[in-house]
C-alpha cells in the first residue's frame, strides 16, 4: 500500500485554543474534550491552520499505509511512534521532494518545479538539507491554479547598454497578499498565452534577489534578476518566451506569481556562521538577498561574508556599483571578469584558487556554508579548484563535500 | 511636524491613511503610547532585539510574520478579522436584526465602558510584568514574554482604534486615560482588581497567563458575540493572540512540573510533600506550584464580578456582550423564561440554585472559563502521572478566596468546606503562597541568558517557537 503523509496534531503540545479550528475554511479540524484532531478525509493541506497556531503542535507529520481516525485521535496523550520504511516506499511516497519539509502544501505545481529544481541541485551531489539554524521556509503557497497576482512596481536594466547582455532588476508588489519569501527560494512566473502547441506556458522559476522583509525593507515586495534570452541558431533570433516577457514589463503590469519554492538552499541565521558565495551572472541573485540580509539586520555578525563573483566584463556584472560600495569588514568580495580587452581571461574558480589559504580556513569549519549559483558551465572549473584548495591544505573535497552537505553545508543550484 | 506614513508604521486593514479624522486622532494619541511604552514597558530591554510575531494582514499567512526587532520598533497594527456579509445580531433584543456598523446612539455609553475596561486590562499587564526580563530562565521564555507584552500593548491599540473611530471626544478622552493609569498605583489604579496585582515572579507571571489572561479570552470571546460589529471583529482578531498567552501559561507550568518530577526521579524522591529535600534540589515542589495555582485561580474567577447581575443582563439584551460560544448554544438566544443552576451558599451549605438565566450570565461565562482552566490542569497531571509520582494538581473550590461575588464574605478552604475567621486566618498558609514560599520561589530567579540553556526549575520546552531549534538565540539582549 502507498504511503502517505498525514497532517496531526501534537496533543502534547496543543492547548487547545480552538485557533485552528476557527481558521479552517473547510472545517477539517474539529476536537473533543481532550485533542483538537485534523480529519484525514477532509484535509486538503492548504496549511492556513499552520502559522496561526501559537504552538507549533499544529505542525506535525507522519508517514502512514492507513490514516489514523479522528476517533483514534481523541484518545492520544501523545503522538505515535513515527514508523520506519524502506527507502522504496518513501520514493514512492515523496512524490514531490516539496512534500518533506514541514509547512508544504499539496497542489499540481510542483513536479515540474520539482523538476527544474531537481536539476539544478544535481551538482551537489545528492540531497541536501537546509542549514540547521535556516527560518522555516513556506513553500507552495501559491500555484497554478491559485496563483498570486503582483504588480510590477519597478523594472530597469542594470548593466550598461553597450554591454552585451541585457540584465533587468525587477520588482514585484504582492499589495495583501503574503507572500512569505526566503532569501535562496525561487518564485515561479507564468507567461500568459500558449506555446505553439496551445499548451499554458511552463513556469519559470527566479531566484529571489531582495531579503525576506522585502527589497524595500517591510514592504510587501520582492526583487528579481533576470536576464534577456536570445538563442540564435541557423542565422535566426529566438527570444526566450518568458525572459522577455519579465524584462518587457511596464510599471503598474499585473504578473502571475506561484511559489515560493525550495526549502534547502537557505541562508543560515546564526550570526556565526560564514557564508561562501560562488556565483556568475545572474546567479548572483539570492546572494545580493542574503547578503542584504546580513547588513540589515546584523551587519556586525562575527561570521565572514566571501563571495566570488564571475561576469564577462565589468559591464556586465549585475549589481557592479553597489557592491562596490560594501565595506571591505564586512564581506570579502572576488571579482573574476573573463573579457576584459587585452587582460588575461580570468573566471570564479581561479579567484578562488588565487584565496585558497583562505578557503581552506574556512571550508572545515562547521559554521562555514558554502553555496554555488550560475550557470552549468561554472560547475567543473569550481569543483576542481575547491579539489586543488583541499589537496593543498591536507583535506579531501569529496568527504567533505558530503560532510558539508548533510549538514545543510553545501548547497549548489546551477541552470 | 514630521509627516509620519501611518499605513507604513501601523499595519492595518482599517484604511488609516484614507481616514484623515481618525488619522489626527491616533497622531495625537501615538506619541503617548510610545512614552508610555518607554517608561512602563520591559524594564531594560528597550534596545534588545528580539525574536518577535509580528501581524502585517489577518489572513492566516499574513499575521504571524516572525523576525527580531527592537520592541519601541515593534509594528502595532490594527487589525479586524474579515467582514462576515450579511451578519446579524445574534442574541438580545435586536436578534436577526443586521449587525450595527456604527454606534447605536441609545447604546453609546454601555458600549464605551465595556470597551474601556477591556482597554485598560492589556496595558495593565505589560505594566504588572516590566521587571520580570531580568529574571527570565532562558532567552526562550523571556522572547515569550515580550511577545505577550507587545500583543497586549497591540490589543490597546485595539480598543483605542474603537474609541477614537467610533467615540468622538468621550472616546479619546477616554483613550488618553487608558494611558495615565498605572497598575498598583493608589491614586489612579487601574479597574479591575486581579490588574493591581504584582507580578513578582516568573511561576507567577505562568500562573498569570494560564488564570488571567484565560479571563481575558472568556471576555474577548463573549464580546467577539457582539452586535457592534467592529467590536466583534476587533475582539475576533485579538482572539488569534490571546492563544498564545495561553500557550505561555500552560506550557510554562507544565514545564516546572517536568523539571520537579524529573528532578525527584534522579533523587529517588517519591513523596511530593518531602518539600525540603525537594527544594534543595533547587525545583519547585509540587504542593507550592498547587498554592500558586489556588491563588491566581480565585484571583482570576473575581474578574468575573457578581454571580448575579442586572449589568450583564442588560448588555445582553441590548445585544453588546453574548455568552461564550453563542451561536454553537441551541436556545432562543433571549433568555425569556430560562433558567441557570448557580452555585449558592444556603443556611451554612453550597446548593446548586435556579436563577433567571438572564441574571446568571457572569457565573455561566465563569462556569465556562473553569471547564476552560480544568483541561489545562490535566495536561500538567499527566505529567505527574507520567512520572509515577502521586500527587494531583486541583482546580480549587470556586468560594476559596474570593473577594467579588457572593462568596466574598464567606472563608472556604479549596475543598469546599466553610471555615470561621480564626480558622482561616490560622490555615490560610496552607493553601496560599506564605511569604517563606514567596522567598523560596524569589531565591531561584536568576537569569539565564546563554541561548538553549535554561533555569535549573524549569525543564526546556518541546518544541521552540516558530520551529526553531532550542539553542536559538531568540533575544539578542546587546544589541
Amino acid at each position: 500500500m502507498a504511503l502517505k503523509r498525514q497532517h496531526l496534531i501534537d496533543p502534547e503540545v496543543c492547548i487547545r485554543c480552538n485557533t485552528c479550528e476557527e481558521t479552517c475554511p473547510i472545517d477539517a479540524v474539529t476536537h473533543n474534550e481532550d485533542n483538537y484532531v485534523v480529519d484525514p478525509d477532509i484535509c486538503n493541506y492548504c496549511m492556513d491552520c499552520i502559522s496561526p497556531c501559537p504552538t507549533g503542535a499544529i505542525d506535525s507529520w507522519r508517514m502512514v499505509k492507513a490514516a489514523y481516525g479522528i476517533e483514534e485521535q481523541f484518545e492520544w496523550d501523545e503522538l505515535p511512534e513515527e514508523a520506519e520504511y524502506t527507502d522504496e516506499e518513501l520514493a514512492e511516497a515523496s512524490g514531490d521532494a516539496a512534500n518533506d519539509a514541514g509547512g508544504v502544501r499539496s497542489g499540481s505545481d510542483p513536479d515540474e518545479v520539482d523538476e527544474i529544481l531537481q536539476r539544478a541541485r544535481a551538482g551537489q551531489g545528492g540531497k541536501a538539507v537546509p542549514p540547521p539554524s535556516a527560518a522555516h521556509p513556506y513553500i507552495n503557497v501559491y500555484t497554478r491554479d491559485a496563483p498570486a497576482v503582483a504588480r510590477v512596481v519597478g523594472n530597469y536594466r542594470i548593466t550598461e547598454s553597450q554591454a552585451g547582455s541585457d540584465i533587468h532588476h525587477v520588482v514585484l508588489d504582492f499589495g495583501s497578499q503574503a507572500f512569505p519569501v526566503l532569501e535562496g527560494q525561487s518564485i515561479g512566473i507564468i507567461p500568459p498565452g500558449e506555446d505553439a502547441r496551445g499548451r499554458p506556458h511552463h513556469v519559470r522559476l527566479y531566484s529571489v534577489a531582495s531579503p525576506r522583509d522585502g527589497e524595500r525593507p517591510n514592504h510587501n515586495n520582492v526583487a528579481l534578476t533576470v536576464k534577456r534570452e536570445i538563442t540564435e541558431a541557423d542565422g535566426q533570433r529566438f527570444p526566450g518566451v518568458a525572459s522577455n516577457y519579465i524584462c518587457d514589463l511596464q510599471k503598474g503590469d499585473e504578473v502571475k506569481v506561484t511559489g515560493p519554492f525550495g526549502n534547502t538552499f537557505l541562508m543560515p541565521n546564526h550570526p556565526e556562521a560564514n557564508i561562501i558565495m560562488v556565483c556568475t551572472g545572474t546567479g548572483s541573485a539570492p546572494f545580493r538577498a542574503m547578503t542584504e540580509r546580513r547588513r540589515r539586520r546584523m551587519a556586525d555578525a562575527p561570521g565572514k561574508l566571501m563571495l566570488f563573483f564571475g561576469a564577462r566584463t565589468p559591464q556586465e556584472l549585475p549589481y557592479f556599483g553597489p557592491l562596490r560600495k560594501l565595506p571591505e569588514r564586512f564581506i570579502d568580495i572576488n571579482l573574476a571578469f573573463s573579457r576584459v580587452p587585452e587582460q588575461p581571461r580570468e573566471y570564479v574558480q581561479d579567484r578562488m584558487r588565487l584565496r585558497s589559504t583562505d578557503v581552506a580556513a574556512l571550508l572545515p569549519d562547521e559554521n562555514t556554508y558554502l553555496y554555488i549559483c550560475g550557470l552549468k558551465g561554472m560547475e567543473d572549473g569550481v569543483k576542481e579548484a575547491l579539489e586543488a584548495i583541499c589537496s593543498e591544505h591536507g583535506l579531501d573535497w569529496t568527504v567533505l563535500a558530503s560532510t558539508m552537505r548533510e549538514s545543510g553545508r553545501f548547497h549548489v543550484e546551477t541552470y | 511636524m514630521q509627516q509620519i506614513n501611518y499605513d507604513e508604521l501601523i499595519p492595518n486593514n482599517v484604511n488609516l491613511s484614507g481616514d484623515r479624522r481618525l488619522q489626527r486622532a491616533l497622531e495625537k494619541w501615538h506619541p503617548g503610547y510610545i512614552d508610555w511604552w518607554m517608561s512602563m514597558g520591559p524594564d531594560g530591554f528597550q534596545a534588545s532585539q528580539v525574536y518577535l510575531r509580528t501581524a502585517v494582514s489577518v489572513d492566516p499567512k499574513g499575521w504571524a510574520n516572525f523576525g527580531f526587532v527592537k520592541m519601541p520598533d515593534y509594528r502595532w497594527g490594527i487589525f479586524l478579522a474579515p467582514a462576515e456579509e450579511g451578519r446579524t445580531v445574534g442574541f438580545g433584543r435586536h436578534k436577526g436584526e443586521p449587525a450595527w456598523q456604527e454606534v447605536p446612539g441609545e447604546y453609546r455609553a454601555p458600549l464605551r465602558r465595556l470597551i474601556s475596561i477591556q482597554g485598560d486590562t492589556e496595558p495593565a499587564s505589560v505594566e504588572q510584568q516590566r521587571h520580570l526580563g531580568k529574571t527570565a530562565p532562558s532567552l526562550y521564555d523571556m522572547r515569550n514574554l515580550f511577545q505577550v507584552n507587545v500583543e497586549e500593548g497591540r490589543h490597546l491599540w485595539a480598543m483605542v482604534y474603537l474609541l477614537h473611530a467610533y467615540f468622538g471626544r468621550d472616546g479619546r478622552e477616554e483613550a488618553e486615560a487608558l494611558l495615565q493609569r498605572r497598575s498598583g498605583d493608589e491614586d489612579k489604579p487601574r479597574v479591575l482588581g486581579a490588574f493591581n496585582e504584582d507580578t513578582p515572579h516568573w511561576l507567577a507571571f505562568f500562573m498569570f497567563t494560564f488564570f488571567t489572561d484565560r479571563d481575558g479570552k472568556f471576555q474577548l470571546e463573549s464580546l467577539a458575540q457582539s452586535g457592534f460589529d467592529p467590536l466583534s471583529r476587533t475582539c475576533r482578531f485579538m482572539l488569534t493572540e490571546e492563544a498564545h498567552h495561553m500557550f505561555v501559561g500552560e506550557s510554562g507550568v507544565m514545564r516546572v512540573v517536568q523539571r520537579t518530577v524529573d528532578a525527584m526521579n534522579e533523587a529517588g524522591i517519591t513523596d511530593p510533600h518531602d518539600v525540603n529535600r525537594i527544594r534543595e534540589m533547587g525545583v519547585i515542589d509540587l504542593p507550592t506550584i498547587q498554592k500558586y495555582m489556588n491563588f491566581h485561580f480565585s484571583v482570576s474567577a473575581d474578574l468575573f464580578g457578581s454571580e448575579m447581575s442586572t449589568n450583564a443582563a442588560n448588555a445582553y439584551t441590548m445585544g453588546l456582550k453574548g455568552r461564550y460560544k453563542e451561536e454553537k448554544i441551541d436556545d432562543d438566544h433571549q433568555l425569556h423564561d430560562s433558567v441557570y443552576p448557580v452555585l449558592k451558599l444556603v443556611d451554612g451549605e453550597f446548593r446548586w440554585v435556579e436563577e433567571p438565566a438572564l441574571n446568571a450570565l457572569n457565573a455561566r461565562l465563569r462556569d465556562d472559563y473553569v471547564k476552560d482552566c480544568a483541561a489545562g490542569v490535566k495536561r500538567w497531571n499527566k505529567v505527574i502521572e507520567k512520572a509515577g509520582i502521586e500527587f494531583t494538581l486541583e482546580i480549587p473550590h470556586i468560594a476559596f478566596n474570593r473577594q467579588m461575588g457572593q462568596f466574598s464574605d464567606v472563608h472556604a478552604t479549596p475543598k469546599g468546606d466553610i471555615l470561621d475567621d480564626a480558622a482561616w486566618e490560622q490555615r490560610k498558609d496552607e493553601w496560599l503562597p506564605s511569604s517563606d514560599d514567596e522567598t523560596y520561589v524569589h531565591s531561584l530567579m536568576k537569569a539565564v541568558t546563554e541561548p538553549g540553556e535554561y533555569a535549573g526549575w524549569i525543564a526546556a520546552p518541546k518544541v521552540a517557537i516558530d520551529s526553531k531549534p532550542g539553542d536559538f538565540e531568540f533575544v539578542r539582549i546587546a544589541s
